[in-house]
């Protein structure tokens, strides 16, 4: 299967201030690629970018073979979704859907089958003869993806189309929008910044910071085995907790504060020995008792318990170090509770300090 | 049930207002006093203008006339004379007609292009161009009245409508120009995307999305334009010849007239006749004029 989109070294500036840094990107045809990050990390200019609503300074796009990099947007065969849902207020819902096709001369009895097409796909058949006003926002959005499915594109471009939602519209949305993509088949960019949609939706993640991509791979190994600290701290909720301390022993060990953690099991590279080194594990790959265990473990207090309904959340304090740990309800500890933390070090993961890269 | 009865008994529902409270004897006295203050010269006008000149030459400005005549009106609108003509304010009103409705037009349909191109279809330079534009509505117009004199002569324009309702389209640009920037720059720019996407050109996008978005803002350029061009004296008495003054220059004629009596009743009527255009304009679009300055200056 050929690539749908590709973008090479993509390069943009806005005067000297570089937003985009030689940019390489790769999206699979039906693949769903989310692009996630912090704000002003560059994702949505990087859509603005793909959709042609921004000139580049460098590179080339390319979209289902063709060099597109310097065509209109209703030229590169996209269709896009905006966060504001961006529908024209002066249109009934008929309206909005037609506009575009309207535009590109497609005959009327074209028109109107695309559209019973996309209102039934999106069940919004009863609300094509009213105004966006009269639409709730969750309407409004589905009528937003109905434009861009009329338009029968082979890419789809979201810009953060939920971020406007309240939490359970959105989380409905979210499941519509990917079985729209089961059915449909058609290439999707997503960009976003919340984790959830972009672990639930994509089959690939790119990571964004800084105008560059830091990683770029599925949910899970995104998850499991993030390349770097930032991904590492962005990526999970509560965050990685990161113990700062060194490896020794040509690398078998990790000595954080007065305790020596075996790294038997690691998963990953050639570990040496480094004198900044920080190990990353998240909250639910770390064990808790309030009796010694085996091996080593690291001696903690409960500061704050958490409780979030389906599990608990306990704060913990070790060799100095702020640290979180999720447990199931009945291991709920009061405050004050001397505790033993072992670690689960196959899902770890260790970074540089220096290089901040994962080994 | 007796529990009910008692939590009932006290006040209950909107509290009673006093229509005669200081706050209320303060506020509509103020109105009142200021509405008088501006009506009072309309009153004194229209009053002067419905006597006769024997009735006038008793001075009792302020009191109703006697004997209701509409003489002087008909003679303010076609037969007062100014230097040969004698055909009244008729002359100097269809002069402003065909002078205002171009130029509103001409200046509002650019104006309107101008600021949505300086917001959607930034160019190289546009903030520039938008800064000089802006700067041209602060310098004084009678620095420029003798350079346009000679410009419009070149051109064969000179003592023409037509070059008139050009000096008042370039007149009007800066701060037309700034009213639909700061208008367009509220509509959400998503907007503008995606009609792009949608395959909307330029002027697809300003006939199609823009216009339909921005009516308020429309009728407040309409207001402005009007009432500004038909109130000018000073560009219709310099650009054009006295075939085509302008109503203003017209009623100036007519009141300031040297030889004869000065009829005061019919300048009152000729006055009341200039000014009718723009107050109905005002009437007419008044709550839309409101809304659209209000509009306007959220963004800017």
């Amino acid at each position: 299967m050929g690539n749908s989109i590709e973008v090479k070294d993509l390069t943009l500036n806005f005067g000297s201030v570089s937003v985009l840094k030689n940019m390489n990107l790769d999206v699979a045809e039906g693949e769903f690629v989310v692009l996630l990050g912090p704000s002003g990390c560059g994702k949505s200019t990087l859509l603005n970018c793909l959709a042609g609503l921004l000139d580049i300074t460098d590179g080339q796009i390319w979209i289902k073979g063709n060099n597109v990099t310097w065509s209109e947007p209703s030229e590169r065969g996209i269709g896009m979704v905006f966060q504001s849902y961006a529908l024209y207020p002066q249109m009934t819902v008929r309206g909005n859907l037609s506009f575009g096709l309207k535009n590109a001369k497609v005959p009327q009895p074209e028109i109107d089958k695309r559209i019973a097409r996309a209102a039934s796909i999106l069940q919004i058949e009863p609300l094509l003869d009213r105004k966006p006003a009269a639409l709730s926002g969750g309407q409004r959005q589905r009528v937003a993806i109905g434009r861009a499915l009329v338009r029968d594109v082979d890419v789809f471009l979201f810009d953060e189309p939920l971020s406007n939602l309240d939490a359970k519209l959105r989380s409905e949305l979210r499941v519509e929008i990917k079985r729209l993509h089961n059915q449909l088949g058609n290439t999707m960019v997503y960009v976003t910044h919340d984790q959830i949609e972009a672990l639930t939706l994509a089959d690939r993640i790119a990571v964004m910071k800084g105008g560059v991509i830091q990683q770029l791979a599925e949910p899970l190994e995104i998850y499991n085995r993030p390349s770097n600290l930032f991904v590492a701290g962005f990526i999970g909720s509560p965050s990685m907790n990161f113990l700062k301390g060194r490896t020794i022993e040509g690398g078998r060990a990790f000595q954080f504060g007065a305790t020596r953690i075996d790294l038997a099991g690691y998963d990953g590279g050639a570990v040496l020995e480094r004198d900044d080194a920080i190990l990353g594990v998240r909250p639910e790959h770390i064990t808790v008792s309030t009796t010694p265990v085996p091996g080593p473990s690291i001696p903690a207090e409960v500061e704050i318990d958490e409780h979030l309904g389906a599990d608990s959340l306990l704060w913990l304090k070790a060799e100095g170090a702020n640290m979180s740990v999720r447990v199931p309800v009945e291991g709920r500890l009061p405050p004050g509770t001397k505790v033993h933390l072992g670690l689960d070090i196959p899902k770890a993961s260790l970074f540089d300090v220096k290089t901040e890269q994962r080994i | 049930m007796a529990d009910v009865g008692m939590a009932m008994s006290g006040p209950r529902g909107a509290k009673p207002k006093r229509a005669l409270s200081p706050r209320n004897i303060m506020l509509y006295g103020i109105l009142i006093m200021v509405c008088v203050y501006y009506l009072l010269p309309l009153w004194v006008m229209v009053m002067t203008s419905l006597k006769g000149m024997p009735e006038v030459r008793l001075g009792n400005i302020f009191s109703p006339p006697v004997e209701i005549t509409f003489q002087p009106w008909v003679k303010a609108w076609s037969e007062a004379c100014t230097g040969l003509n004698c055909d009244g304010l008729s002359r100097g009103f269809w002069n402003s007609v065909i002078i205002t409705v171009p130029s509103v037009i001409l200046s509002i349909a650019i104006a309107s292009v101008n600021g949505y191109a300086l917001i959607n279809w930034k160019f190289k330079g546009s903030d520039v161009f938008f800064t000089i534009l802006i700067f041209g509505s602060f310098i004084p117009y009678q620095i420029m009245l003798y350079p346009i004199v000679i410009l419009l002569r070149e051109a064969g324009l000179y003592g023409t409508l037509w070059g008139l309702v050009i000096v008042h389209t370039i007149f009007g640009m800066p701060i037309l120009t700034l009213l639909f920037r700061n208008y367009f720059s509220s509509i959400p720019e998503e907007l503008f995307k995606a009609a792009r996407v949608d395959g909307a050109g330029f002027w697809g996008i300003y006939f199609r999305i823009m216009l339909p978005m921005s009516l308020p803002i429309f009728v407040v350029a309409l207001i402005l334009q009007v009432t500004g061009i038909w109130n000018d004296f000073l560009f219709g008495v310099v650009y054009t010849k006295p075939d085509l003054y302008p109503m203003t220059v017209q009623l100036n004629n007519i009141v300031n007239s040297v030889q004869g009596v000065k009829e005061y009743n019919v300048n009152m009527a000729a006055t009341v006749l200039t000014g009718l255009v723009p107050l109905i304009v005002y009437f007419v679009s008044g709550k839309l004029f409101v809304r659209g300055i209000a509009a306007g200056a959220v963004k800017g």
